[in-house]
């Protein structure tokens, strides 16, 4: 095709050039327009089959009442009612803003902290073997790993509770007690997740000029000090978009309570994603699912754009 | 003499270099310490999984457990149900979005802002959102429970476009002008001059799929109800669900093998993966 379209082609190019605007496209445009319709194909036609006409469905099925097998009910506004009466649903709601609280903000703490540790001096080798490591839990399956946390948060033979009974707590009943288990899942997150902010932060890091560390060292600046008021400011463009991807993350918790606790005890761990999961796919009421999918949805528009105007206050562009 | 001012200051008022590496190492082994728990444990005899303290060494090393995992559960099944899937996804991703992304970078054609618009705008959608009506739509098309509906919904990928065109646009539009003086079709330019530098950005979208797809569990949990149709992830929760605690290290057998490929992938592309992780600020 291409070796057939070359003379044909050529002599058209001296007139297109200068001809911008509503002239007659010639061979070449009209080349283009074709190869980027089918370039653009999969990805627009895959993006509005399973993205674009999902999320309009979702609207529209959260106002009837539908198990799949018969037809659907008219339901106007009851699913989200219900949603608001449904003490199940509120609870995971509530479970979920706590949950994304704490664990972004113990996630940031941690990625912070060691991403100023592994940015001191040190040998060159020893920080990518120290950067490898904390990357390092991003690559497993957030499912598999449950089930290995499962056993090491075991009340009586997980080699957490073996640790804490080293420096004297006593068996704290991890999974078991609506007190705890939340934390468990928070812990069990954390560790998985917080070496996406480490990283995050170590990159912004490296975008800050040397010069800047060594005319604040020359000030007086020292230890804390210095990181509290000059490496932060500097910072906080990165720490922005940590804190917004790590919340967007957070809301959409699921594979670690659903494998850890089932939402369980009681309702103490049920997450949003999980009250989605199972009131569709459990319990076949796909009109409330898709209600507090919505839900969701709205509400991760509403926390990110909040700390996009938040932002504003605290982030400094250099 | 400057510099050995500002380490005399160093040394005085920030933590001591050693006291900071020691801290550092103690992080990494506990970041590190369930990933080796679940190595040892996994050559232990059953009966010596729930031995404290930990062994990290095991005294009989066996590779008992392994046996089990294979007695317990299809793990070829499963292994070959997780790299087809995986597979398909990550090749699938690479071709729609170093296509789009090129698209999107180098050509010109109507409505390009508004449609590369609608595929930023598809990145701030999670899939928990949409996946009730993704069901019915591969319901309707008779695809749950088959692999091919994991796969197809898969292909088209937001971030996948938005880094390929940020790719395509690092690179110096010259090359093309030169293709095109030279009377080569818009294809023969993709195909002979860009398409070929684009390697070490596909590379990154491969990747990331690939870790992302690899340790998938919602899409898989909601869509294979048979077990024929498990991914590795499904098979060992269930797997743990149907053993109890009687034999974990059995369980850890299985989950030490999924993490295999993953490891790999780890080792052999970590430059890429941490690349596409920081830029796409997505980890899932």
């Amino acid at each position: 095709m291409t070796n057939t379209e070359i003379p044909t082609v050529r002599p058209s190019r001296p007139a297109a050039a200068p001809a911008t605007g509503p002239a007659r496209p010639s061979a070449r445009d009209r080349g283009t327009r074709w190869l980027a319709t089918l370039f653009l194909a999969p990805t627009i036609v895959g993006i509005v089959v399973f993205t674009v006409v999902p999320i309009v469905g979702s609207i529209v099925l959260s106002l009837f009442h539908w198990n799949v097998i018969d037809s659907p009910n008219w339901a106007g506004a009851a699913n989200y009612r219900e949603v608001f009466t449904d003490s199940t649903v509120l609870v995971s709601f509530r479970n979920t803003l706590v949950f994304m609280v704490l664990a972004v903000a113990l996630q940031l703490l941690i990625a912070l902290v060691l991403a100023l540790a592994v940015n001191g001096r040190m040998p060159v080798w020893l920080r990518s073997v120290f950067r490898s490591a904390f990357f390092f839990p991003l690559v497993l399956s957030a499912a598999s790993i449950s089930v290995v946390m499962k056993y090491l948060f075991n009340q009586d033979f997980g080699v957490v509770n073996w640790a804490l009974g080293l420096i004297g707590i006593a068996p704290v009943p991890w999974l078991t007690s609506e007190n705890s288990a939340m934390a468990a899942v928070i812990l069990v997150y954390v560790w998985q997740q917080f070496g996406f902010s480490f990283l995050l932060f170590v990159g912004g890091l490296n975008n800050i000029p040397k010069e800047i560390h060594e005319a604040a060292s020359l000030d007086g600046a020292t230890g804390l000090r210095k990181h509290l008021n000059v490496t932060l400011p500097l910072l906080s463009p990165t720490l922005l978009v940590a804190t917004v991807v790590g919340v967007i993350n957070a809301l959409q918790v699921f594979e670690q309570p659903y494998v850890l606790t089932n939402g369980g005890p009681g309702d103490s761990t049920r997450t949003v994603v999980m009250v989605i999961y199972e009131s569709a796919f459990e319990q076949l009421r796909f009109g409330e699912a898709s209600a507090v999918g919505v839900l969701l949805f709205v509400l991760i528009m509403a926390v990110t754009a909040l700390q996009f105007r938040l932002s504003r206050r605290f982030v400094h562009y250099q | 003499m400057s510099q050995a001012t500002l380490n005399m200051s160093r040394a005085r008022h920030s933590l001591a270099p050693w006291a900071r590496i020691a801290t550092l190492a103690v992080c990494a082994l506990l970041t590190l310490g369930p990933v080796i728990w679940t190595v040892s444990t996994s050559l232990r005899t059953p009966a010596e999984s729930f031995d404290l303290p930990p062994k990290i060494i095991p005294t009989n090393p066996t590779v008992e457990s392994y046996r089990g995992v294979f007695d317990q559960i299809d793990v070829w099944l499963l292994a070959l149900n997780s790299t087809l899937v995986t597979a398909l996804i990550a090749v699938g991703q690479m071709i729609t979005a170093g296509l789009a992304g090129y698209a999107f970078a180098r050509l010109d054609f109507r409505f390009k802002k508004p449609l590369f618009g609608l595929v930023l705008a598809t990145m701030m959608v999670p899939l928990q959102v949409t996946i009730v009506p993704v069901f019915l739509v591969l319901k309707s098309m008779s695809m749950t429970d088959t692999l091919l509906g994991l796969i197809i919904p898969a292909f088209p990928t937001a971030f996948g476009t938005f880094l390929m065109r940020q790719y395509f646009l690092g690179m110096p539009k010259d090359l093309g002008e030169a293709a095109m003086l030279d009377g080569a079709s818009p294809w023969r330019t993709f195909r002979s001059v860009y398409a070929p530098l684009a390697t070490p950005g596909l590379a990154i979208v491969g990747v990331l799929a690939f870790n992302y797809h690899w340790n998938e569990f919602f899409r898989p949990l909601i869509l294979e109800t048979s077990g024929q149709n498990y991914t590795l992830p499904l098979g060992l929760v269930s797997l743990q669900g149907n053993l109890g605690t009687g034999s974990i290290s059995v369980v850890l057998a299985g989950v030490v093998l999924s993490m295999i490929p993953a490891v790999a992938v780890f080792l052999v592309g970590q430059r890429p993966l941490r690349e596409g992780i920081t830029s796409a600020g997505v980890n899932r």
